[in-house]
Formats: C-alpha cells, structure tokens, sequence
C-alpha cells in the first residue's frame, strides 16, 4: 500500500511542478505577446539580446 | 483615385500606387522621397530582409513630420512618462507604434541597433503595439530615438493621454486562477476514480487519504479560483439584481458544504471534482469572452487625439511645452500636419484647415489672419501662429467630450433567462423539501443540495461564455473588433442603421475628379499638372497628383490669388486654373466643387471633384436595405445629395449639415420610436452619437487611427461586410437559445435523480463534465460552422506572411 501513497506523491509533485513552470511563465510575459516569438526565431541572425523586465522599476523613475 | 497613365506603377517601400511623380531608384520605383530615403537607410545598413519577408511592408512617409516634431521629450517630466528604468549607462523607454502589422516590422524594429550604434535593444510586443527599447544615453537622447523611429517610418504615436495616466498593469490574475483550478480539477478528478470504480475494504485508510487530498486540493479552487464568480455575484445582489452567477455561487457553496460535511462526517466522497470542474470550466470560457483586443482602445476621449505638447512662442523662440500648461494669450506656433490644440486666433500665417474629423466637412477651410479657429482641425497649410483664447480643457471639442449621457444599465438576455431558471429551481427544490418532508424527513437535505447542485445553470453560462468568446474572436480576425459580449446581442437586435458620410462612406483625403468640356491636349495636360504642382491648395494638390508631370518645364509669370486661383504662363501659354469667375471674367453660382481652366484666356472646361466612395458601398446599402431601414447623418454641404439618393435607395433619411448635437438628437428620436439603432461613423462629430446609440461602430482606417469611443471598432476596409457581420451575430443568438434548450434537458435528467434523493458522486461526475462539454461543441462547432458559412475565415493569419512560406 505503501507504493500507492508513494505513487500518489510523485505524481502530485509532478503536477505541481508544471503548476509551477505555468505560473513562472505566466509571469515572465510568456502570454502577453502569441505573434512574435514563431516568427522572431526565423530571422537570419538574432537581433538582440533579451531585454531584462523593467517594467515593475517604473516606480523608481518616478520617485525622482 | 484614377490616374491617367496606363500601368499601375505602386511603391516598392509601402505599396501606395506612384500617382505623381515617379521616383526610381534602380528597377525600383516609390511613390515619395519619404518612402526613397528610407529605403536608402535601410539598403545601406544592410536591413533589405525588410523588402523579402513581407512584400511592401513599409508606412507611406507622404506626410513627413516636421523636424522638432519630437522636441517636447527633452522635457524631463515628459520623457520620464516613456522610460521604464534608468541608470548610469542605458535607459529603457517604451513607445506606442501603431504602425505594427506584421513581421517585417518586428524584423525592422528588432535590428535598431544595425541602424544606430546607440541601440542597444530593442524588442518589440506585437499585441499591444509596443516596442521596448534600451539605449545608451550617452550617444542617444529620447528625442533622438523618437526621430530615429520616425526616420524608419514608425513614428511613435505619443498623445495627451500619456501624460494623464499611469499605464493599466497588465491583469494576468484570471490566467493564474485558471492554471491553480486546472491543476486542482486534474488531480481530483484522478484521486475521485478509485472511489468511483469500488475500493475493497482492505483499502479504507487509503480511502480516508484520497478524500483528505481531495479536500486540500478544492480549497484553493473554493477560495481562489472562484474569486471572479463570487465578485460578479456580489455586485448583481448589490444592484438588487440576480445575474447568472447568483445560482452559479450558490451551488459552488452548497456543492463544497455538503462534500466537506460528507467527507467529515465519513458518509459520502463528496462532489469535489464536479465543483473544481464547474470552475475550472466556466474560468475558461470567461477568458475566451473577455480577452479583450488590447491593442484598441474603446474608451478614447479628447486626450489620446490631442498632442501631449505644442510649440508656444516665448521671446521670440519656439519652446515645446506640455499642452496643459498652455495657457490663454499664448503663442502657439502650429506646423504643417498638426492639430490645432486649443480655440484661437490667427496672428500670422494662414490656416487651411481640415476639419473632416471634427465636424464632417470634407474640404479643408481657408481661415485668414485674424479668424477664430476652433480645436480639433489639422492644418494642411503652412507654418500658421495661433494666439490662445480659450484654454484647452474649455473648447468646444473637449466640451463635446466631457458631455456625460445617461447611462443605461441594461443586461444581457442571460441573465433574464437564468434568473427565471433560478426560481425554477428554487421552486424544485422547496417542492422536493415538501415530498421528503412527508415521506422521509432524513432525506429533506440530501435532495435540496442535490437539486441545487445539479440544476447549476453552468451549462448555460459556459454555452453563452464560449459562444461569445469564439463569435468575438472570428470577427476580430475579420477586422470588427467588439467592446464585449454585450455588443453581439445588440447588434442582433438593430433595426435602423445611421451612417456617417466623411471619413465612413468616403475615403479620407482623396476625391474623385471628372473632367467636363473640350478634350485637352498632351501639352494642355502637362501645363494644368504642373501649374497645380506650385500651389498648397487642396484642390491643386488633387489636381498635381492626377496627373502624371514626368518632364520639368518652367513656368513664367506664375501667380496664386487667394481663394480665387492660379495663373501662368508655360511654353508661352497662358494657363489660368480656378473659380468660375476668375477663369471667364463672369458670374456663375454652382454649388458642386469644380476647377475651371482657362488656355489663353480661352475657357476650355472645368475638373469637378466629387467624394471618393469606399469600395463595396453600393452593394453594401443594397444589402443593408433588406436587414433594416437606413439614413445619413453628415456634417457636410449637400452637393453629393443626388448621388447619396441612389446610393442608399429612395426609403432612406438624408440630412445634411448635421452639428454633433443634431445627430445624437436624431438617434434619440429614433430610439423613442422603438427603434433599435446603429451609428456607424469615424470622427469627433460621431461622438456623441455614438454613444447615444444601442451599438455604435467606430470606423478606422488601418486600425491604427484614432477612434472615438464606441462599442465596437471597425476596420474600414471591412464595411462591405457588415450585413454579414449583422447576419453573423443573429445565428450567434440563435446558437446560444438551442444550446440553453439542450442545457435545460440535460438539468431536467439531473434532477430526476436529484429530487429523489439518489444523485450519486459518479453520476454527478459524468453529467456534469458530459452536460458541458457536448454543450461547448455543439456551440463551437455551429458557431465557427456559421462563419465559414457566411465567408468569414476563422484563424489568424489572414495576412501574407513570408516567413512562414
């Protein structure tokens, strides 16, 4: 009985990693934008490194 | 507009046909310097993958902007409305570009860096129109990078209404919960089998452990996930009105009371997949009807359509200031192309001003020095300098604006429909307390929970959410974007349908021109061409481009008279263009807008211009008839009354000179006559009639102008098919009925069990997800079956996208 429980805990975990994996997606804009990701992987070479999310920093402009 | 030469030359930057002169570069033609230049920029920095995925991708740069355009972000206070971080090194600003459509733009845009060193990156988000970029300070201002963008063809769209507010935050809090209920739905519907499928007694404490892991995966489902419901509900009651998630939160509560109740108590397993799976389910159609088209806005007013500085004349100098800190006395200094912010007058210059947005007019109108001008028209002319008499938050545009109407608080057929249903179920249940009650007292409870448990009007929400949520979706793929669900009913309802005449019937900026009188001459053609060619004119300037001025030729003598015309002698002919009078010498009233032309003081004939009509409108209005009546409300003179009569057939109103106020008096009239009533129109004149009507359509052009706000967006290219979208939306109704009637069998099945005490776990298991689900094809399925049926495409990509061919 004892594999039953154990069983039931890796599959929980299992899921509640990919519970995780959508909400760090979810937050780092994976569903903002659905056009341009397919069609920026086909440009010849990369145009530009990733830019580090800012958009939370708005308020330290401001308070200047 | 027609052109006299015999192939259609177009653009190789933006496609716009070359009507004037045409300007080559190698075995590439263009049909302005603007579109030249930057293709040049881009050929030299090595971008023509541009040209290659998308053929002629680029934004005409006729209308070029003035150099200090962008003057007004070396103000700190403005430019830190744009800039998302800072510090020592490199600034990250955010720009609205509403000329984003397709890949190639996002190949451009991305590759900033190529065409200045100071670009660090760039990234761009297609949804909302926007790109992020970073950029070292040191070698970049804000100015300079909107110039940069401007050079490219993208001009950043910066408005009143950046300065006003903070941006929304993106609301990602419905994702969330529908990713945690997934989640919980999943995991218990799998803890739920063994119990349905028998556990032998050997396994009861295994039993004991799925119910309690059961019982900690509904919690976040109960008191998160169903958040939304609960809130929605909770405002209906406060309203004193019972919407359709009243029932919903009820039976969400007596569903999770009585599973905790029988999971504690030892009787039963409880109904915990049956309730994450309403929830997980009805969160889903939720999103699907309220992902909203983030990149339209429907609630414009005057701040996102005025600009967020002017140039004000101080000592001499012109000095960018934010336009709430203009004040009344001020010298504005209005260039070639921008709006007039504020009600004044002339000091210098001359306006010849387009008021085509703001009152319908469809010509451009000639103010002179000393003339009161009021906000909202865009001056065609030259540089002009306007003194402030009324400031900005008090002219008659704005006034036009804040002008509040009364709000209708109207409901959408659903929740009439569940209300009644609620009673219904009310009334099953305290009937069934009644018969257990007499028969068996220690049953009462497990039948009424089981009632209102099952009689969840959750099919119904999910039909009417999915429904909607995929009618929305295909119309916006097909270029009406709605407000929200709301609109598909009242569209289904309309039985009058106003239209606009500027800006919505006609084609902006671009008239029709016949020419009437003796057949003119190779050489006559080339002089009228390049005579026009010499004056701002409007009407000359229509003229110029008509025709096609390939050779330079001089003209001696040339002279423009004021509001009367042009003359001048060209190969030693004497040419004369304008108003009857000037031309022959004589008086003539003629209420159509002609250019007469005069050849050695020889009347010849005359160009009469006429209002470009949209492709597809005759067939348009001839559709239209059979569905509803019709009328015109426009702002404009009646000189294209005649053709209107025909186009719109005898039955239909026709009025002109119509103020905003006389079109929004005349939709309420209709309204007091029961009538239900579309406005469509494009311009600050629509305003308030859009507003007053049951739905009102904004038109745009190219889906990145500004709109008024309304309830729903059109894309102008797309009104030829609005009978259809009309059609479209009455199958949706019509959709949404039978699968109530289908929802209604499956509840009468369930509480024929329910009323008799025995609603078992698994039954409540299988019909619950089984209810949904064929409810969700069926509606789906007829739904996307009806576009394809009416001509609609019903994916995405409708445009031509060469990256993935």
């Amino acid at each position: 009985m004892s594999a039953i429980i154990l069983l039931l805990i890796a599959s929980l975990s299992v899921a509640a990693v990919f519970l995780g994996a959508f909400i760090w997606s979810v937050k780092h804009h994976q569903f903002d934008d659905g056009y341009s990701p397919p069609r920026r992987m086909l440009f010849d070479d990369h145009p530009s490194e990733d830019i580090p999310d800012h958009s939370n920093n708005k308020k330290a402009v401001h308070g200047n | 507009m027609a052109t006299t030469t015999g192939i259609k030359l177009t653009c190789y930057h933006c496609g716009d046909p070359c009507t004037s002169a045409t300007i080559t570069l190698g075995e590439k033609t263009f049909c302005c310097e603007g579109c030249r230049t930057v293709y040049q920029l881009l050929d030299r920095s090595g971008l023509c993958e541009y040209y290659r995925l998308n053929a002629r991708p680029g934004i005409s740069r006729n209308d070029t902007s003035y150099k200090d355009k962008f003057a007004f972000l070396e103000d700190e206070k403005i430019a830190a409305r744009f800039i998302t971080f800072r510090d020592g090194q490199e600034t990250h600003a955010c720009f609205y570009l509403p000329q984003i459509h397709c890949s190639s733009c996002l190949f451009l845009l991305e590759n900033l860096h190529r065409l200045h060193p100071g670009v660090i990156a760039s990234r761009v988000n297609f949804e909302t129109k926007e790109v992020s970029l970073v950029f070292d300070q040191g070698k970049l201002s804000m100015r300079k990078l909107a110039d940069l963008l401007s050079s490219t063809g993208y001009e950043p769209y910066i408005s009143l209404r950046d300065l006003g507010q903070e941006r929304p935050a993106v609301n990602r809090g419905n994702i969330y919960r529908l990713g945690v209920a997934g989640f919980c739905f999943a995991n218990i519907m799998l803890l739920s089998f063994p119990e349905y499928l028998g556990l032998e007694r050997s396994d009861m404490f295994l039993r004991n452990w799925f119910r309690t892991l059961n019982v900690v995966l509904s919690l976040p489902v109960f008191f998160y996930s169903a958040q939304p419901f609960y809130q929605a509900a909770w405002k209906g009651i406060r309203h004193r009105f019972l919407n359709i998630d009243a029932p919903i939160v009820l039976a969400i509560f007596v569903t999770f009371g009585r599973s905790i109740y029988e999971v504690l108590s030892g009787t039963g397993a409880g109904y915990f997949d049956s309730m994450t799976g309403i929830v997980f389910f009805m969160l889903a159609g939720r999103m699907l009807q309220d992902r909203t088209h983030r990149r339209l806005s429907f609630e414009r007013d005057y701040t996102s359509y005025f600009p967020i500085a002017v140039s004000v004349l101080r000592e001499g100098r012109e000095v960018s200031t934010a336009l709430p800190d203009v004040r009344c006395g001020d010298t504005l200094v209005i260039h070639h192309g921008e709006l007039v912010p504020a009600d004044g007058i002339i000091t210098k210059g001359q306006g010849l001003i387009d008021y085509s947005f703001v009152t319908g007019e469809s010509l451009p109108v000639s103010k002179d020095m000393g003339e009161l001008i009021y906000a909202g028209g865009r001056q065609t002319g030259a540089v002009m300098e306007v003194l402030v008499v009324k400031e900005v938050a008090q002219s008659y545009l704005t006034s036009l604006w804040n002008r509040q109407e009364d709000k209708k608080e109207e409901h959408s057929f659903i929740h009439l429909l569940s209300r009644r249903f609620t009673y219904l179920v009310l009334f099953i249940a305290v009937c069934a307390a009644i018969y257990w009650r007499v028969y068996d007292p220690h049953r009462i409870a497990g039948a009424v929970t089981a009632v209102l448990i099952v009689a969840c009007p959750c099919a119904l929400l999910l039909s009417s959410t999915f429904t909607n949520g995929n009618i929305l979706r295909i119309m916006g793929h097909n270029g009406l974007y709605l407000r929200n669900a709301r609109v598909i009913e009242n569209i289904a309802a309309i039985t009058h349908i106003v239209f606009d005449k500027t800006g919505t019937l006609t084609m902006p900026g671009s008239e029709d021109l016949e020419y009437q009188g003796m057949p003119l001459t190779p050489v006559q053609r080339k002089a009228v061409a390049l005579l026009a060619a010499q004056s701002t004119h409007p009407l000359s300037r229509a003229l110029a481009q008509h025709f096609d001025r390939s050779d330079a030729c001089r003209i001696l003598g040339f002279q423009e008279i004021k509001g009367k015309g042009l003359e001048g002698w060209i190969d030693g002919n004497h040419l004369t263009l304008g108003s009857y009078a000037f031309v022959t010498g004589s008086m003539m009233d003629d209420p159509h807008t002609c250019v007469y032309v005069g050849w050695n003081h020889r009347f010849l004939g005359y160009f009469q211009f006429s209002n470009h009509y949209r492709d597809g409108i005759d067939g348009l209005m001839g559709e239209l008839g059979t569905h509803c009546r019709l009328s015109l409300l426009s702002g404009d003179n009646d000189r294209e009354r005649p053709r209107l009569q025909a186009l719109m057939g005898q039955g239909a109103h026709i009025l002109f000179n119509q103020s905003p106020e006389d079109k929004a008096v005349y939709v309420r009239k209709l309204q007091r006559r029961g009538e239900k009533v579309m406005m469509v129109g494009d311009g600050l004149n629509d305003a308030v009639a859009l507003r007053q009507s049951d739905t009102g359509v904004a038109v745009a052009a190219g889906g990145n102008s500004f709109t008024p706000a309304s309830h729903a967006i059109m894309d102008a290219s797309e009104l030829h098919r609005l009978p259809r979208f009309i059609t479209f939306c009455r199958m949706a109704k019509r959709i949404i009925y039978a699968s109530f009637i289908l929802s209604i069998l499956y509840n009468i099945i369930g509480i024929s069990f329910a009323v008799r005490g025995n609603l078992s776990p698994l039954i409540a298991a299988i019909l619950m997800p089984a209810s949904s689900l064929s409810i969700l094809l069926v509606t789906y399925g007829s739904a996307t079956w009806a576009a394809r049926y009416l001509g609609f495409s019903t994916t995405a990509t409708t445009e031509k996208d060469h990256v993935l061919s």
